[in-house]
């Protein structure tokens, strides 16, 4: 994604042929399209084709350890929430090759580094939250001495179709930790969707030339589609879950909180938080040799904080109990993500809550364990 | 470095020169970049090394800064990659991430005197901070090396330290928790030797390096002779995989082990060394 | 022989008694002797009664158990500036190990019986001293538990037994022919016909 600059927003109207359009212009130009999609029962992001493939007319129903696709009266194509998964599936994938090595013939072996890659992505449908979370992996894998060089051209190349949220879920509290609902920085083309008996539109807005260009064609908005965005984004910022990210620093200041123990009682550990967390970033690394032991390749592969072996030094897991571990995740997501970074690990996409199969909030937690009074 | 990719997790190939046993699970391998060129790094840092199709393992550098011709590593084998590099010969190449975290000072130690506080292998990582400040020996007051081992049998770098105590510079007291043979030195744990003193405790830096729990005992030592927190360090071990802050494994508290690390001053890191299972 | 003004400088230096109060210091003077061990020599050895105290002015003492057949097990060394000997102030007073000068050992030495008597006439003065020798204590303890620790032993875990998964072992408990278990039953039978 090209950086903004502020004197090349173009406002514009975009119909659902419009949208077709800009889509299929984009797979013209060489991009692989990731768009929302419907996918058995859930609305996954993933390559589309065209405008037919987003998920009209499905919303999503989402609370602790639950989600069901529901259908929705209107046919909005970005009516769903969110999906199971952010974009970091997209911009550091499950698993990524990192080297190939091949023994030489007299000794030693070289080392190969991983394929070329693919070509650039464009993403449609990016929240505000998802934004933000991209943001802070960006942080993560470049901030400081050593960068993640696949990330940041990945990252760099990406043309972000950015839409803004028309409701929350119940699990959205995006609002609390100031990352939305309202699009601000960090795309190329802000979409807003307005539904009415007379139209079904897209408020298209350009973030940088890159998306300019893309809306040159595109009928210029009226003042009164720019004021009807607006009141779209209004709407989203009615949430029910909140979280006071000030107050969730103490975490850490906590780490023997009887609540810890509780909460464990319940926790599986089964990682899916860390797994649908937009901004954890954990991996851990394969090796594989074929039968021969001549080639030799390296992977590295999503990880969580939740295995026992994730702790691992020579002689046994640092982290043994659940209470530990679920301790290190929350801890690091609110507290000691802003002593590496200056900002939360938290962008507030209730992934986490919808997720866990006991569903474990996030929010009530970081409440009762720093006393905030709410249970 | 100078033999650093662009990518940080491909690691370079190195050809293995020397290989000695020191003791009867722990190595020193001295090893050349495949490509040529030099190596440089602070004492205290680390490299990952790569054994072929088995794996990367964290391994504090063990040689003398000074030297770039050579990486210098000690190795003790107790894992699955530690014992595929013991198996490794001369003439064999490794794959070297590296290097990785923070350095002890021995530069803003200058003008104190300077008390190494070692423990086991503890003793690889310090080899490095203690060529260093032999090379600038005058500019310390006393420079004392305590160093702690299981038995005789297994005091690393043995003749260095009867070496090193041949010197009228440089003061080295080796304790051992369990006497056997014709040993007739000190027994005893390391912190016994911290207690004895011999350094200006209100100008003194210390360096500490052994496992955590000795770490943790040989600060308090230091403190309770005197020394402050803000000038006593120590060299903590965590997963590291990475070796550069992407990974996560190592996190502590708020700390990446690996970029934040190894070598912590300890009145940051005080607090955490409480916290079980952190 | 040393003076006693000359000891009375040796033990105002010493930190371990540092800020001694003026009764005590003139008792321990008067009960204070210089003395000399050349390596070999014994302080004190285990089961004797424990008279005397030492403060180890230089050389190296060792704490040891002596065993038969073996040589005799070091606990742990100390030297100069350490106090040698905490026995004659716990009952029955007898010393608890062997102390063997290992080098040349110059040691003032105190008389332990003379110095038990006063502390039991005077409880304060006997406070003083146990606010002394207490630390002491507490340090040794703590280094001996350290000690046996095993820091730096050997991380590597004894290869576990095999075991089978626990969902193997389900399916396999199904079957009769487990070795195990068909020795259990032999031994069932077995039982049955002995009874």
């Amino acid at each position: 994604m090209a950086k903004a600059k502020r004197d090349d927003v173009a406002v514009t109207v975009l119909d659902k042929d419009g949208l077709g359009d800009f889509i299929k212009n984009l797979r013209k130009s060489g991009y692989q399209v990731f768009g929302p999609r419907r996918d058995s029962d859930a609305v996954i992001y993933d390559l589309i084709d065209g405008a037919d493939d987003l998920p009209a007319g499905w919303g999503s129903e989402q609370k602790g350890g639950h989600y069901r696709l529901r259908r929705r009266d209107d046919g909005a194509l970005f009516g769903y929430g969110l999906g199971p998964q952010g974009w970091k599936r997209q911009l550091y994938p499950p698993r990524q090759k990192l080297f190939a090595a091949t023994r030489k013939e007299g000794g030693g072996f070289t080392l190969a580094p991983p394929a070329p890659p693919d070509p650039p992505m464009a993403f449609i449908g990016v929240r505000a939250c998802e934004l933000a979370a991209i943001a802070r992996q960006a942080k993560v894998f470049g901030d400081r001495d050593f960068a993640d060089p696949g990330y940041q051209r990945r990252l760099a190349e990406a043309l972000i179709v950015a839409v803004q949220c028309g409701e929350a879920l119940d699990t959205c509290f995006c609002a609390s930790m100031g990352t939305g609902p309202e699009v601000k920085a960090g795309f190329d083309v802000k979409l807003t969707e307005l539904i009415d008996e007379s139209r079904h539109v897209f408020v298209a807005e350009a973030g940088t030339p890159r998306g300019a260009k893309l809306l040159k064609a595109a009928k210029p908005a009226s003042p009164a589609d720019i004021k009807a965005a607006a009141q779209v984004v209004k709407n989203a910022e009615i949430q029910q879950k909140h979280l006071d990210p000030a107050a969730a620093r103490a975490l850490a200041a906590n780490p023997e909180h009887p609540r810890w123990d509780q909460v464990a009682a319940r926790c599986l550990t089964c990682g899916n938080c860390t797994m649908v967390c937009p901004t954890c970033f954990c991996t851990t690394v394969e090796d594989v040799t074929d039968l021969k032991g001549d080639n030799a390749e390296r992977w590295r592969k999503w990880d969580s904080c939740f295995t026992t072996d994730f702790s691992y030094i020579h002689g046994g897991a640092v982290r043994t109990e659940a209470r530990s571990r679920y301790r290190q995740w929350i801890t690091h997501k609110l507290s000691t993500w802003v002593d590496q970074f200056d900002e939360t690990g938290c962008v507030g996409c209730g992934r986490c809550i919808t997720w866990c199969p006991v569903g474990i909030d996030i929010t009530e937690e970081a409440a009762a364990i720093t006393g905030q009074g709410r249970n | 470095m100078n033999v650093l990719p662009h990518d940080p997790m491909v690691p370079v190939p190195f050809r293995i020169e020397k290989v000695r046993r020191d003791l009867s699970d722990t190595f020193t391998m001295e090893m050349v970049p495949e490509a040529g060129g030099d190596f440089a790094f602070r004492p205290g840092q680390f490299n990952m090394l790569y054994v072929f199709g088995v794996g990367e393992v964290p391994i504090s550098i063990s040689g003398d800064p000074a030297d770039r011709s050579v990486l210098v590593h000690t190795t003790r084998a107790v894992g699955t990659v530690t014992e595929a590099l013991d198996a490794l010969k001369p003439g064999d190449v490794l794959g070297v991430r590296g290097p990785f975290g923070t350095a002890w000072p021995v530069e803003a130690a200058f003008g104190h005197d300077l008390v190494f506080v070692a423990g086991g292998v503890g003793l690889a990582p310090l080899r490095p901070a203690i060529y260093q400040a032999m090379a600038h020996r005058e500019r310390f007051g006393r420079v004392i090396v305590l160093y702690g081992a299981r038995t005789p049998e297994d005091i690393l770098y043995k003749k260095e330290l009867e070496r090193w105590r041949g010197r009228f510079d440089l003061d080295v007291l080796v304790t051992v928790d369990r006497a056997t043979g014709k040993w007739g030195g000190n027994v005893g744990v390391v912190t016994n030797l911290v207690a004895r003193g011999g350094f200006d405790p209100l100008n003194t830096a210390s360096f500490v390096c052994g496992p955590e729990v000795m770490m943790r005992y040989a600060a308090a030592a230091l403190e309770k002779k005197g020394v402050a927190r803000d000038n006593i360090w120590v060299s903590v071990e965590r997963n590291m995989k990475c070796g550069c802050g992407l990974c996560g494994h190592c996190q502590w508290g708020p700390h990446f082990t690996c970029k934040d690390g190894p070598v912590f001053r300890f009145d940051g890191i005080a607090d955490l060394f409480q916290i079980r299972e952190l | 022989m040393v003076k006693p003004e000359n000891l009375g400088r040796i033990i105002d230096e010493h930190p371990f008694f540092q800020g001694i109060d003026a009764t005590l210091r003139e008792l321990l003077v008067g009960c204070a002797a210089n003395e000399r061990f050349d390596a070999g020599q014994f302080l004190f050895r285990q089961g004797q009664s424990a008279k005397k105290f030492f403060l180890i002015r230089a050389g190296t003492v060792a704490v040891e158990i002596d065993q038969p057949g073996r040589p005799p097990i070091i606990i742990e060394t100390i030297a100069e500036g350490d106090i040698a000997g905490w026995a004659w102030m716990v009952e029955p007073y007898q010393s608890t190990f062997d102390a063997r000068a290992m080098t040349l050992v110059r040691a003032l030495s105190f008389d332990a019986q003379c110095l038990r008597r006063k502390m039991e006439a005077d409880p304060a003065l006997g406070f003083e001293v146990m606010r002394r020798f207490v630390p002491v204590m507490a340090h040794r303890l703590a280094a001996a538990r350290l000690q046996m620790l095993d820091l730096y032993g050997p991380t590597k875990k004894p290869k576990p037994e095999k075991t089978a998964k626990p969902e193997k072992a389900e399916a396999k408990s199904k079957g009769r022919n487990r070795a195990a278990d068909a020795r259990l039953e032999k031994a069932e039978s077995k039982k049955k016909k002995d009874g």
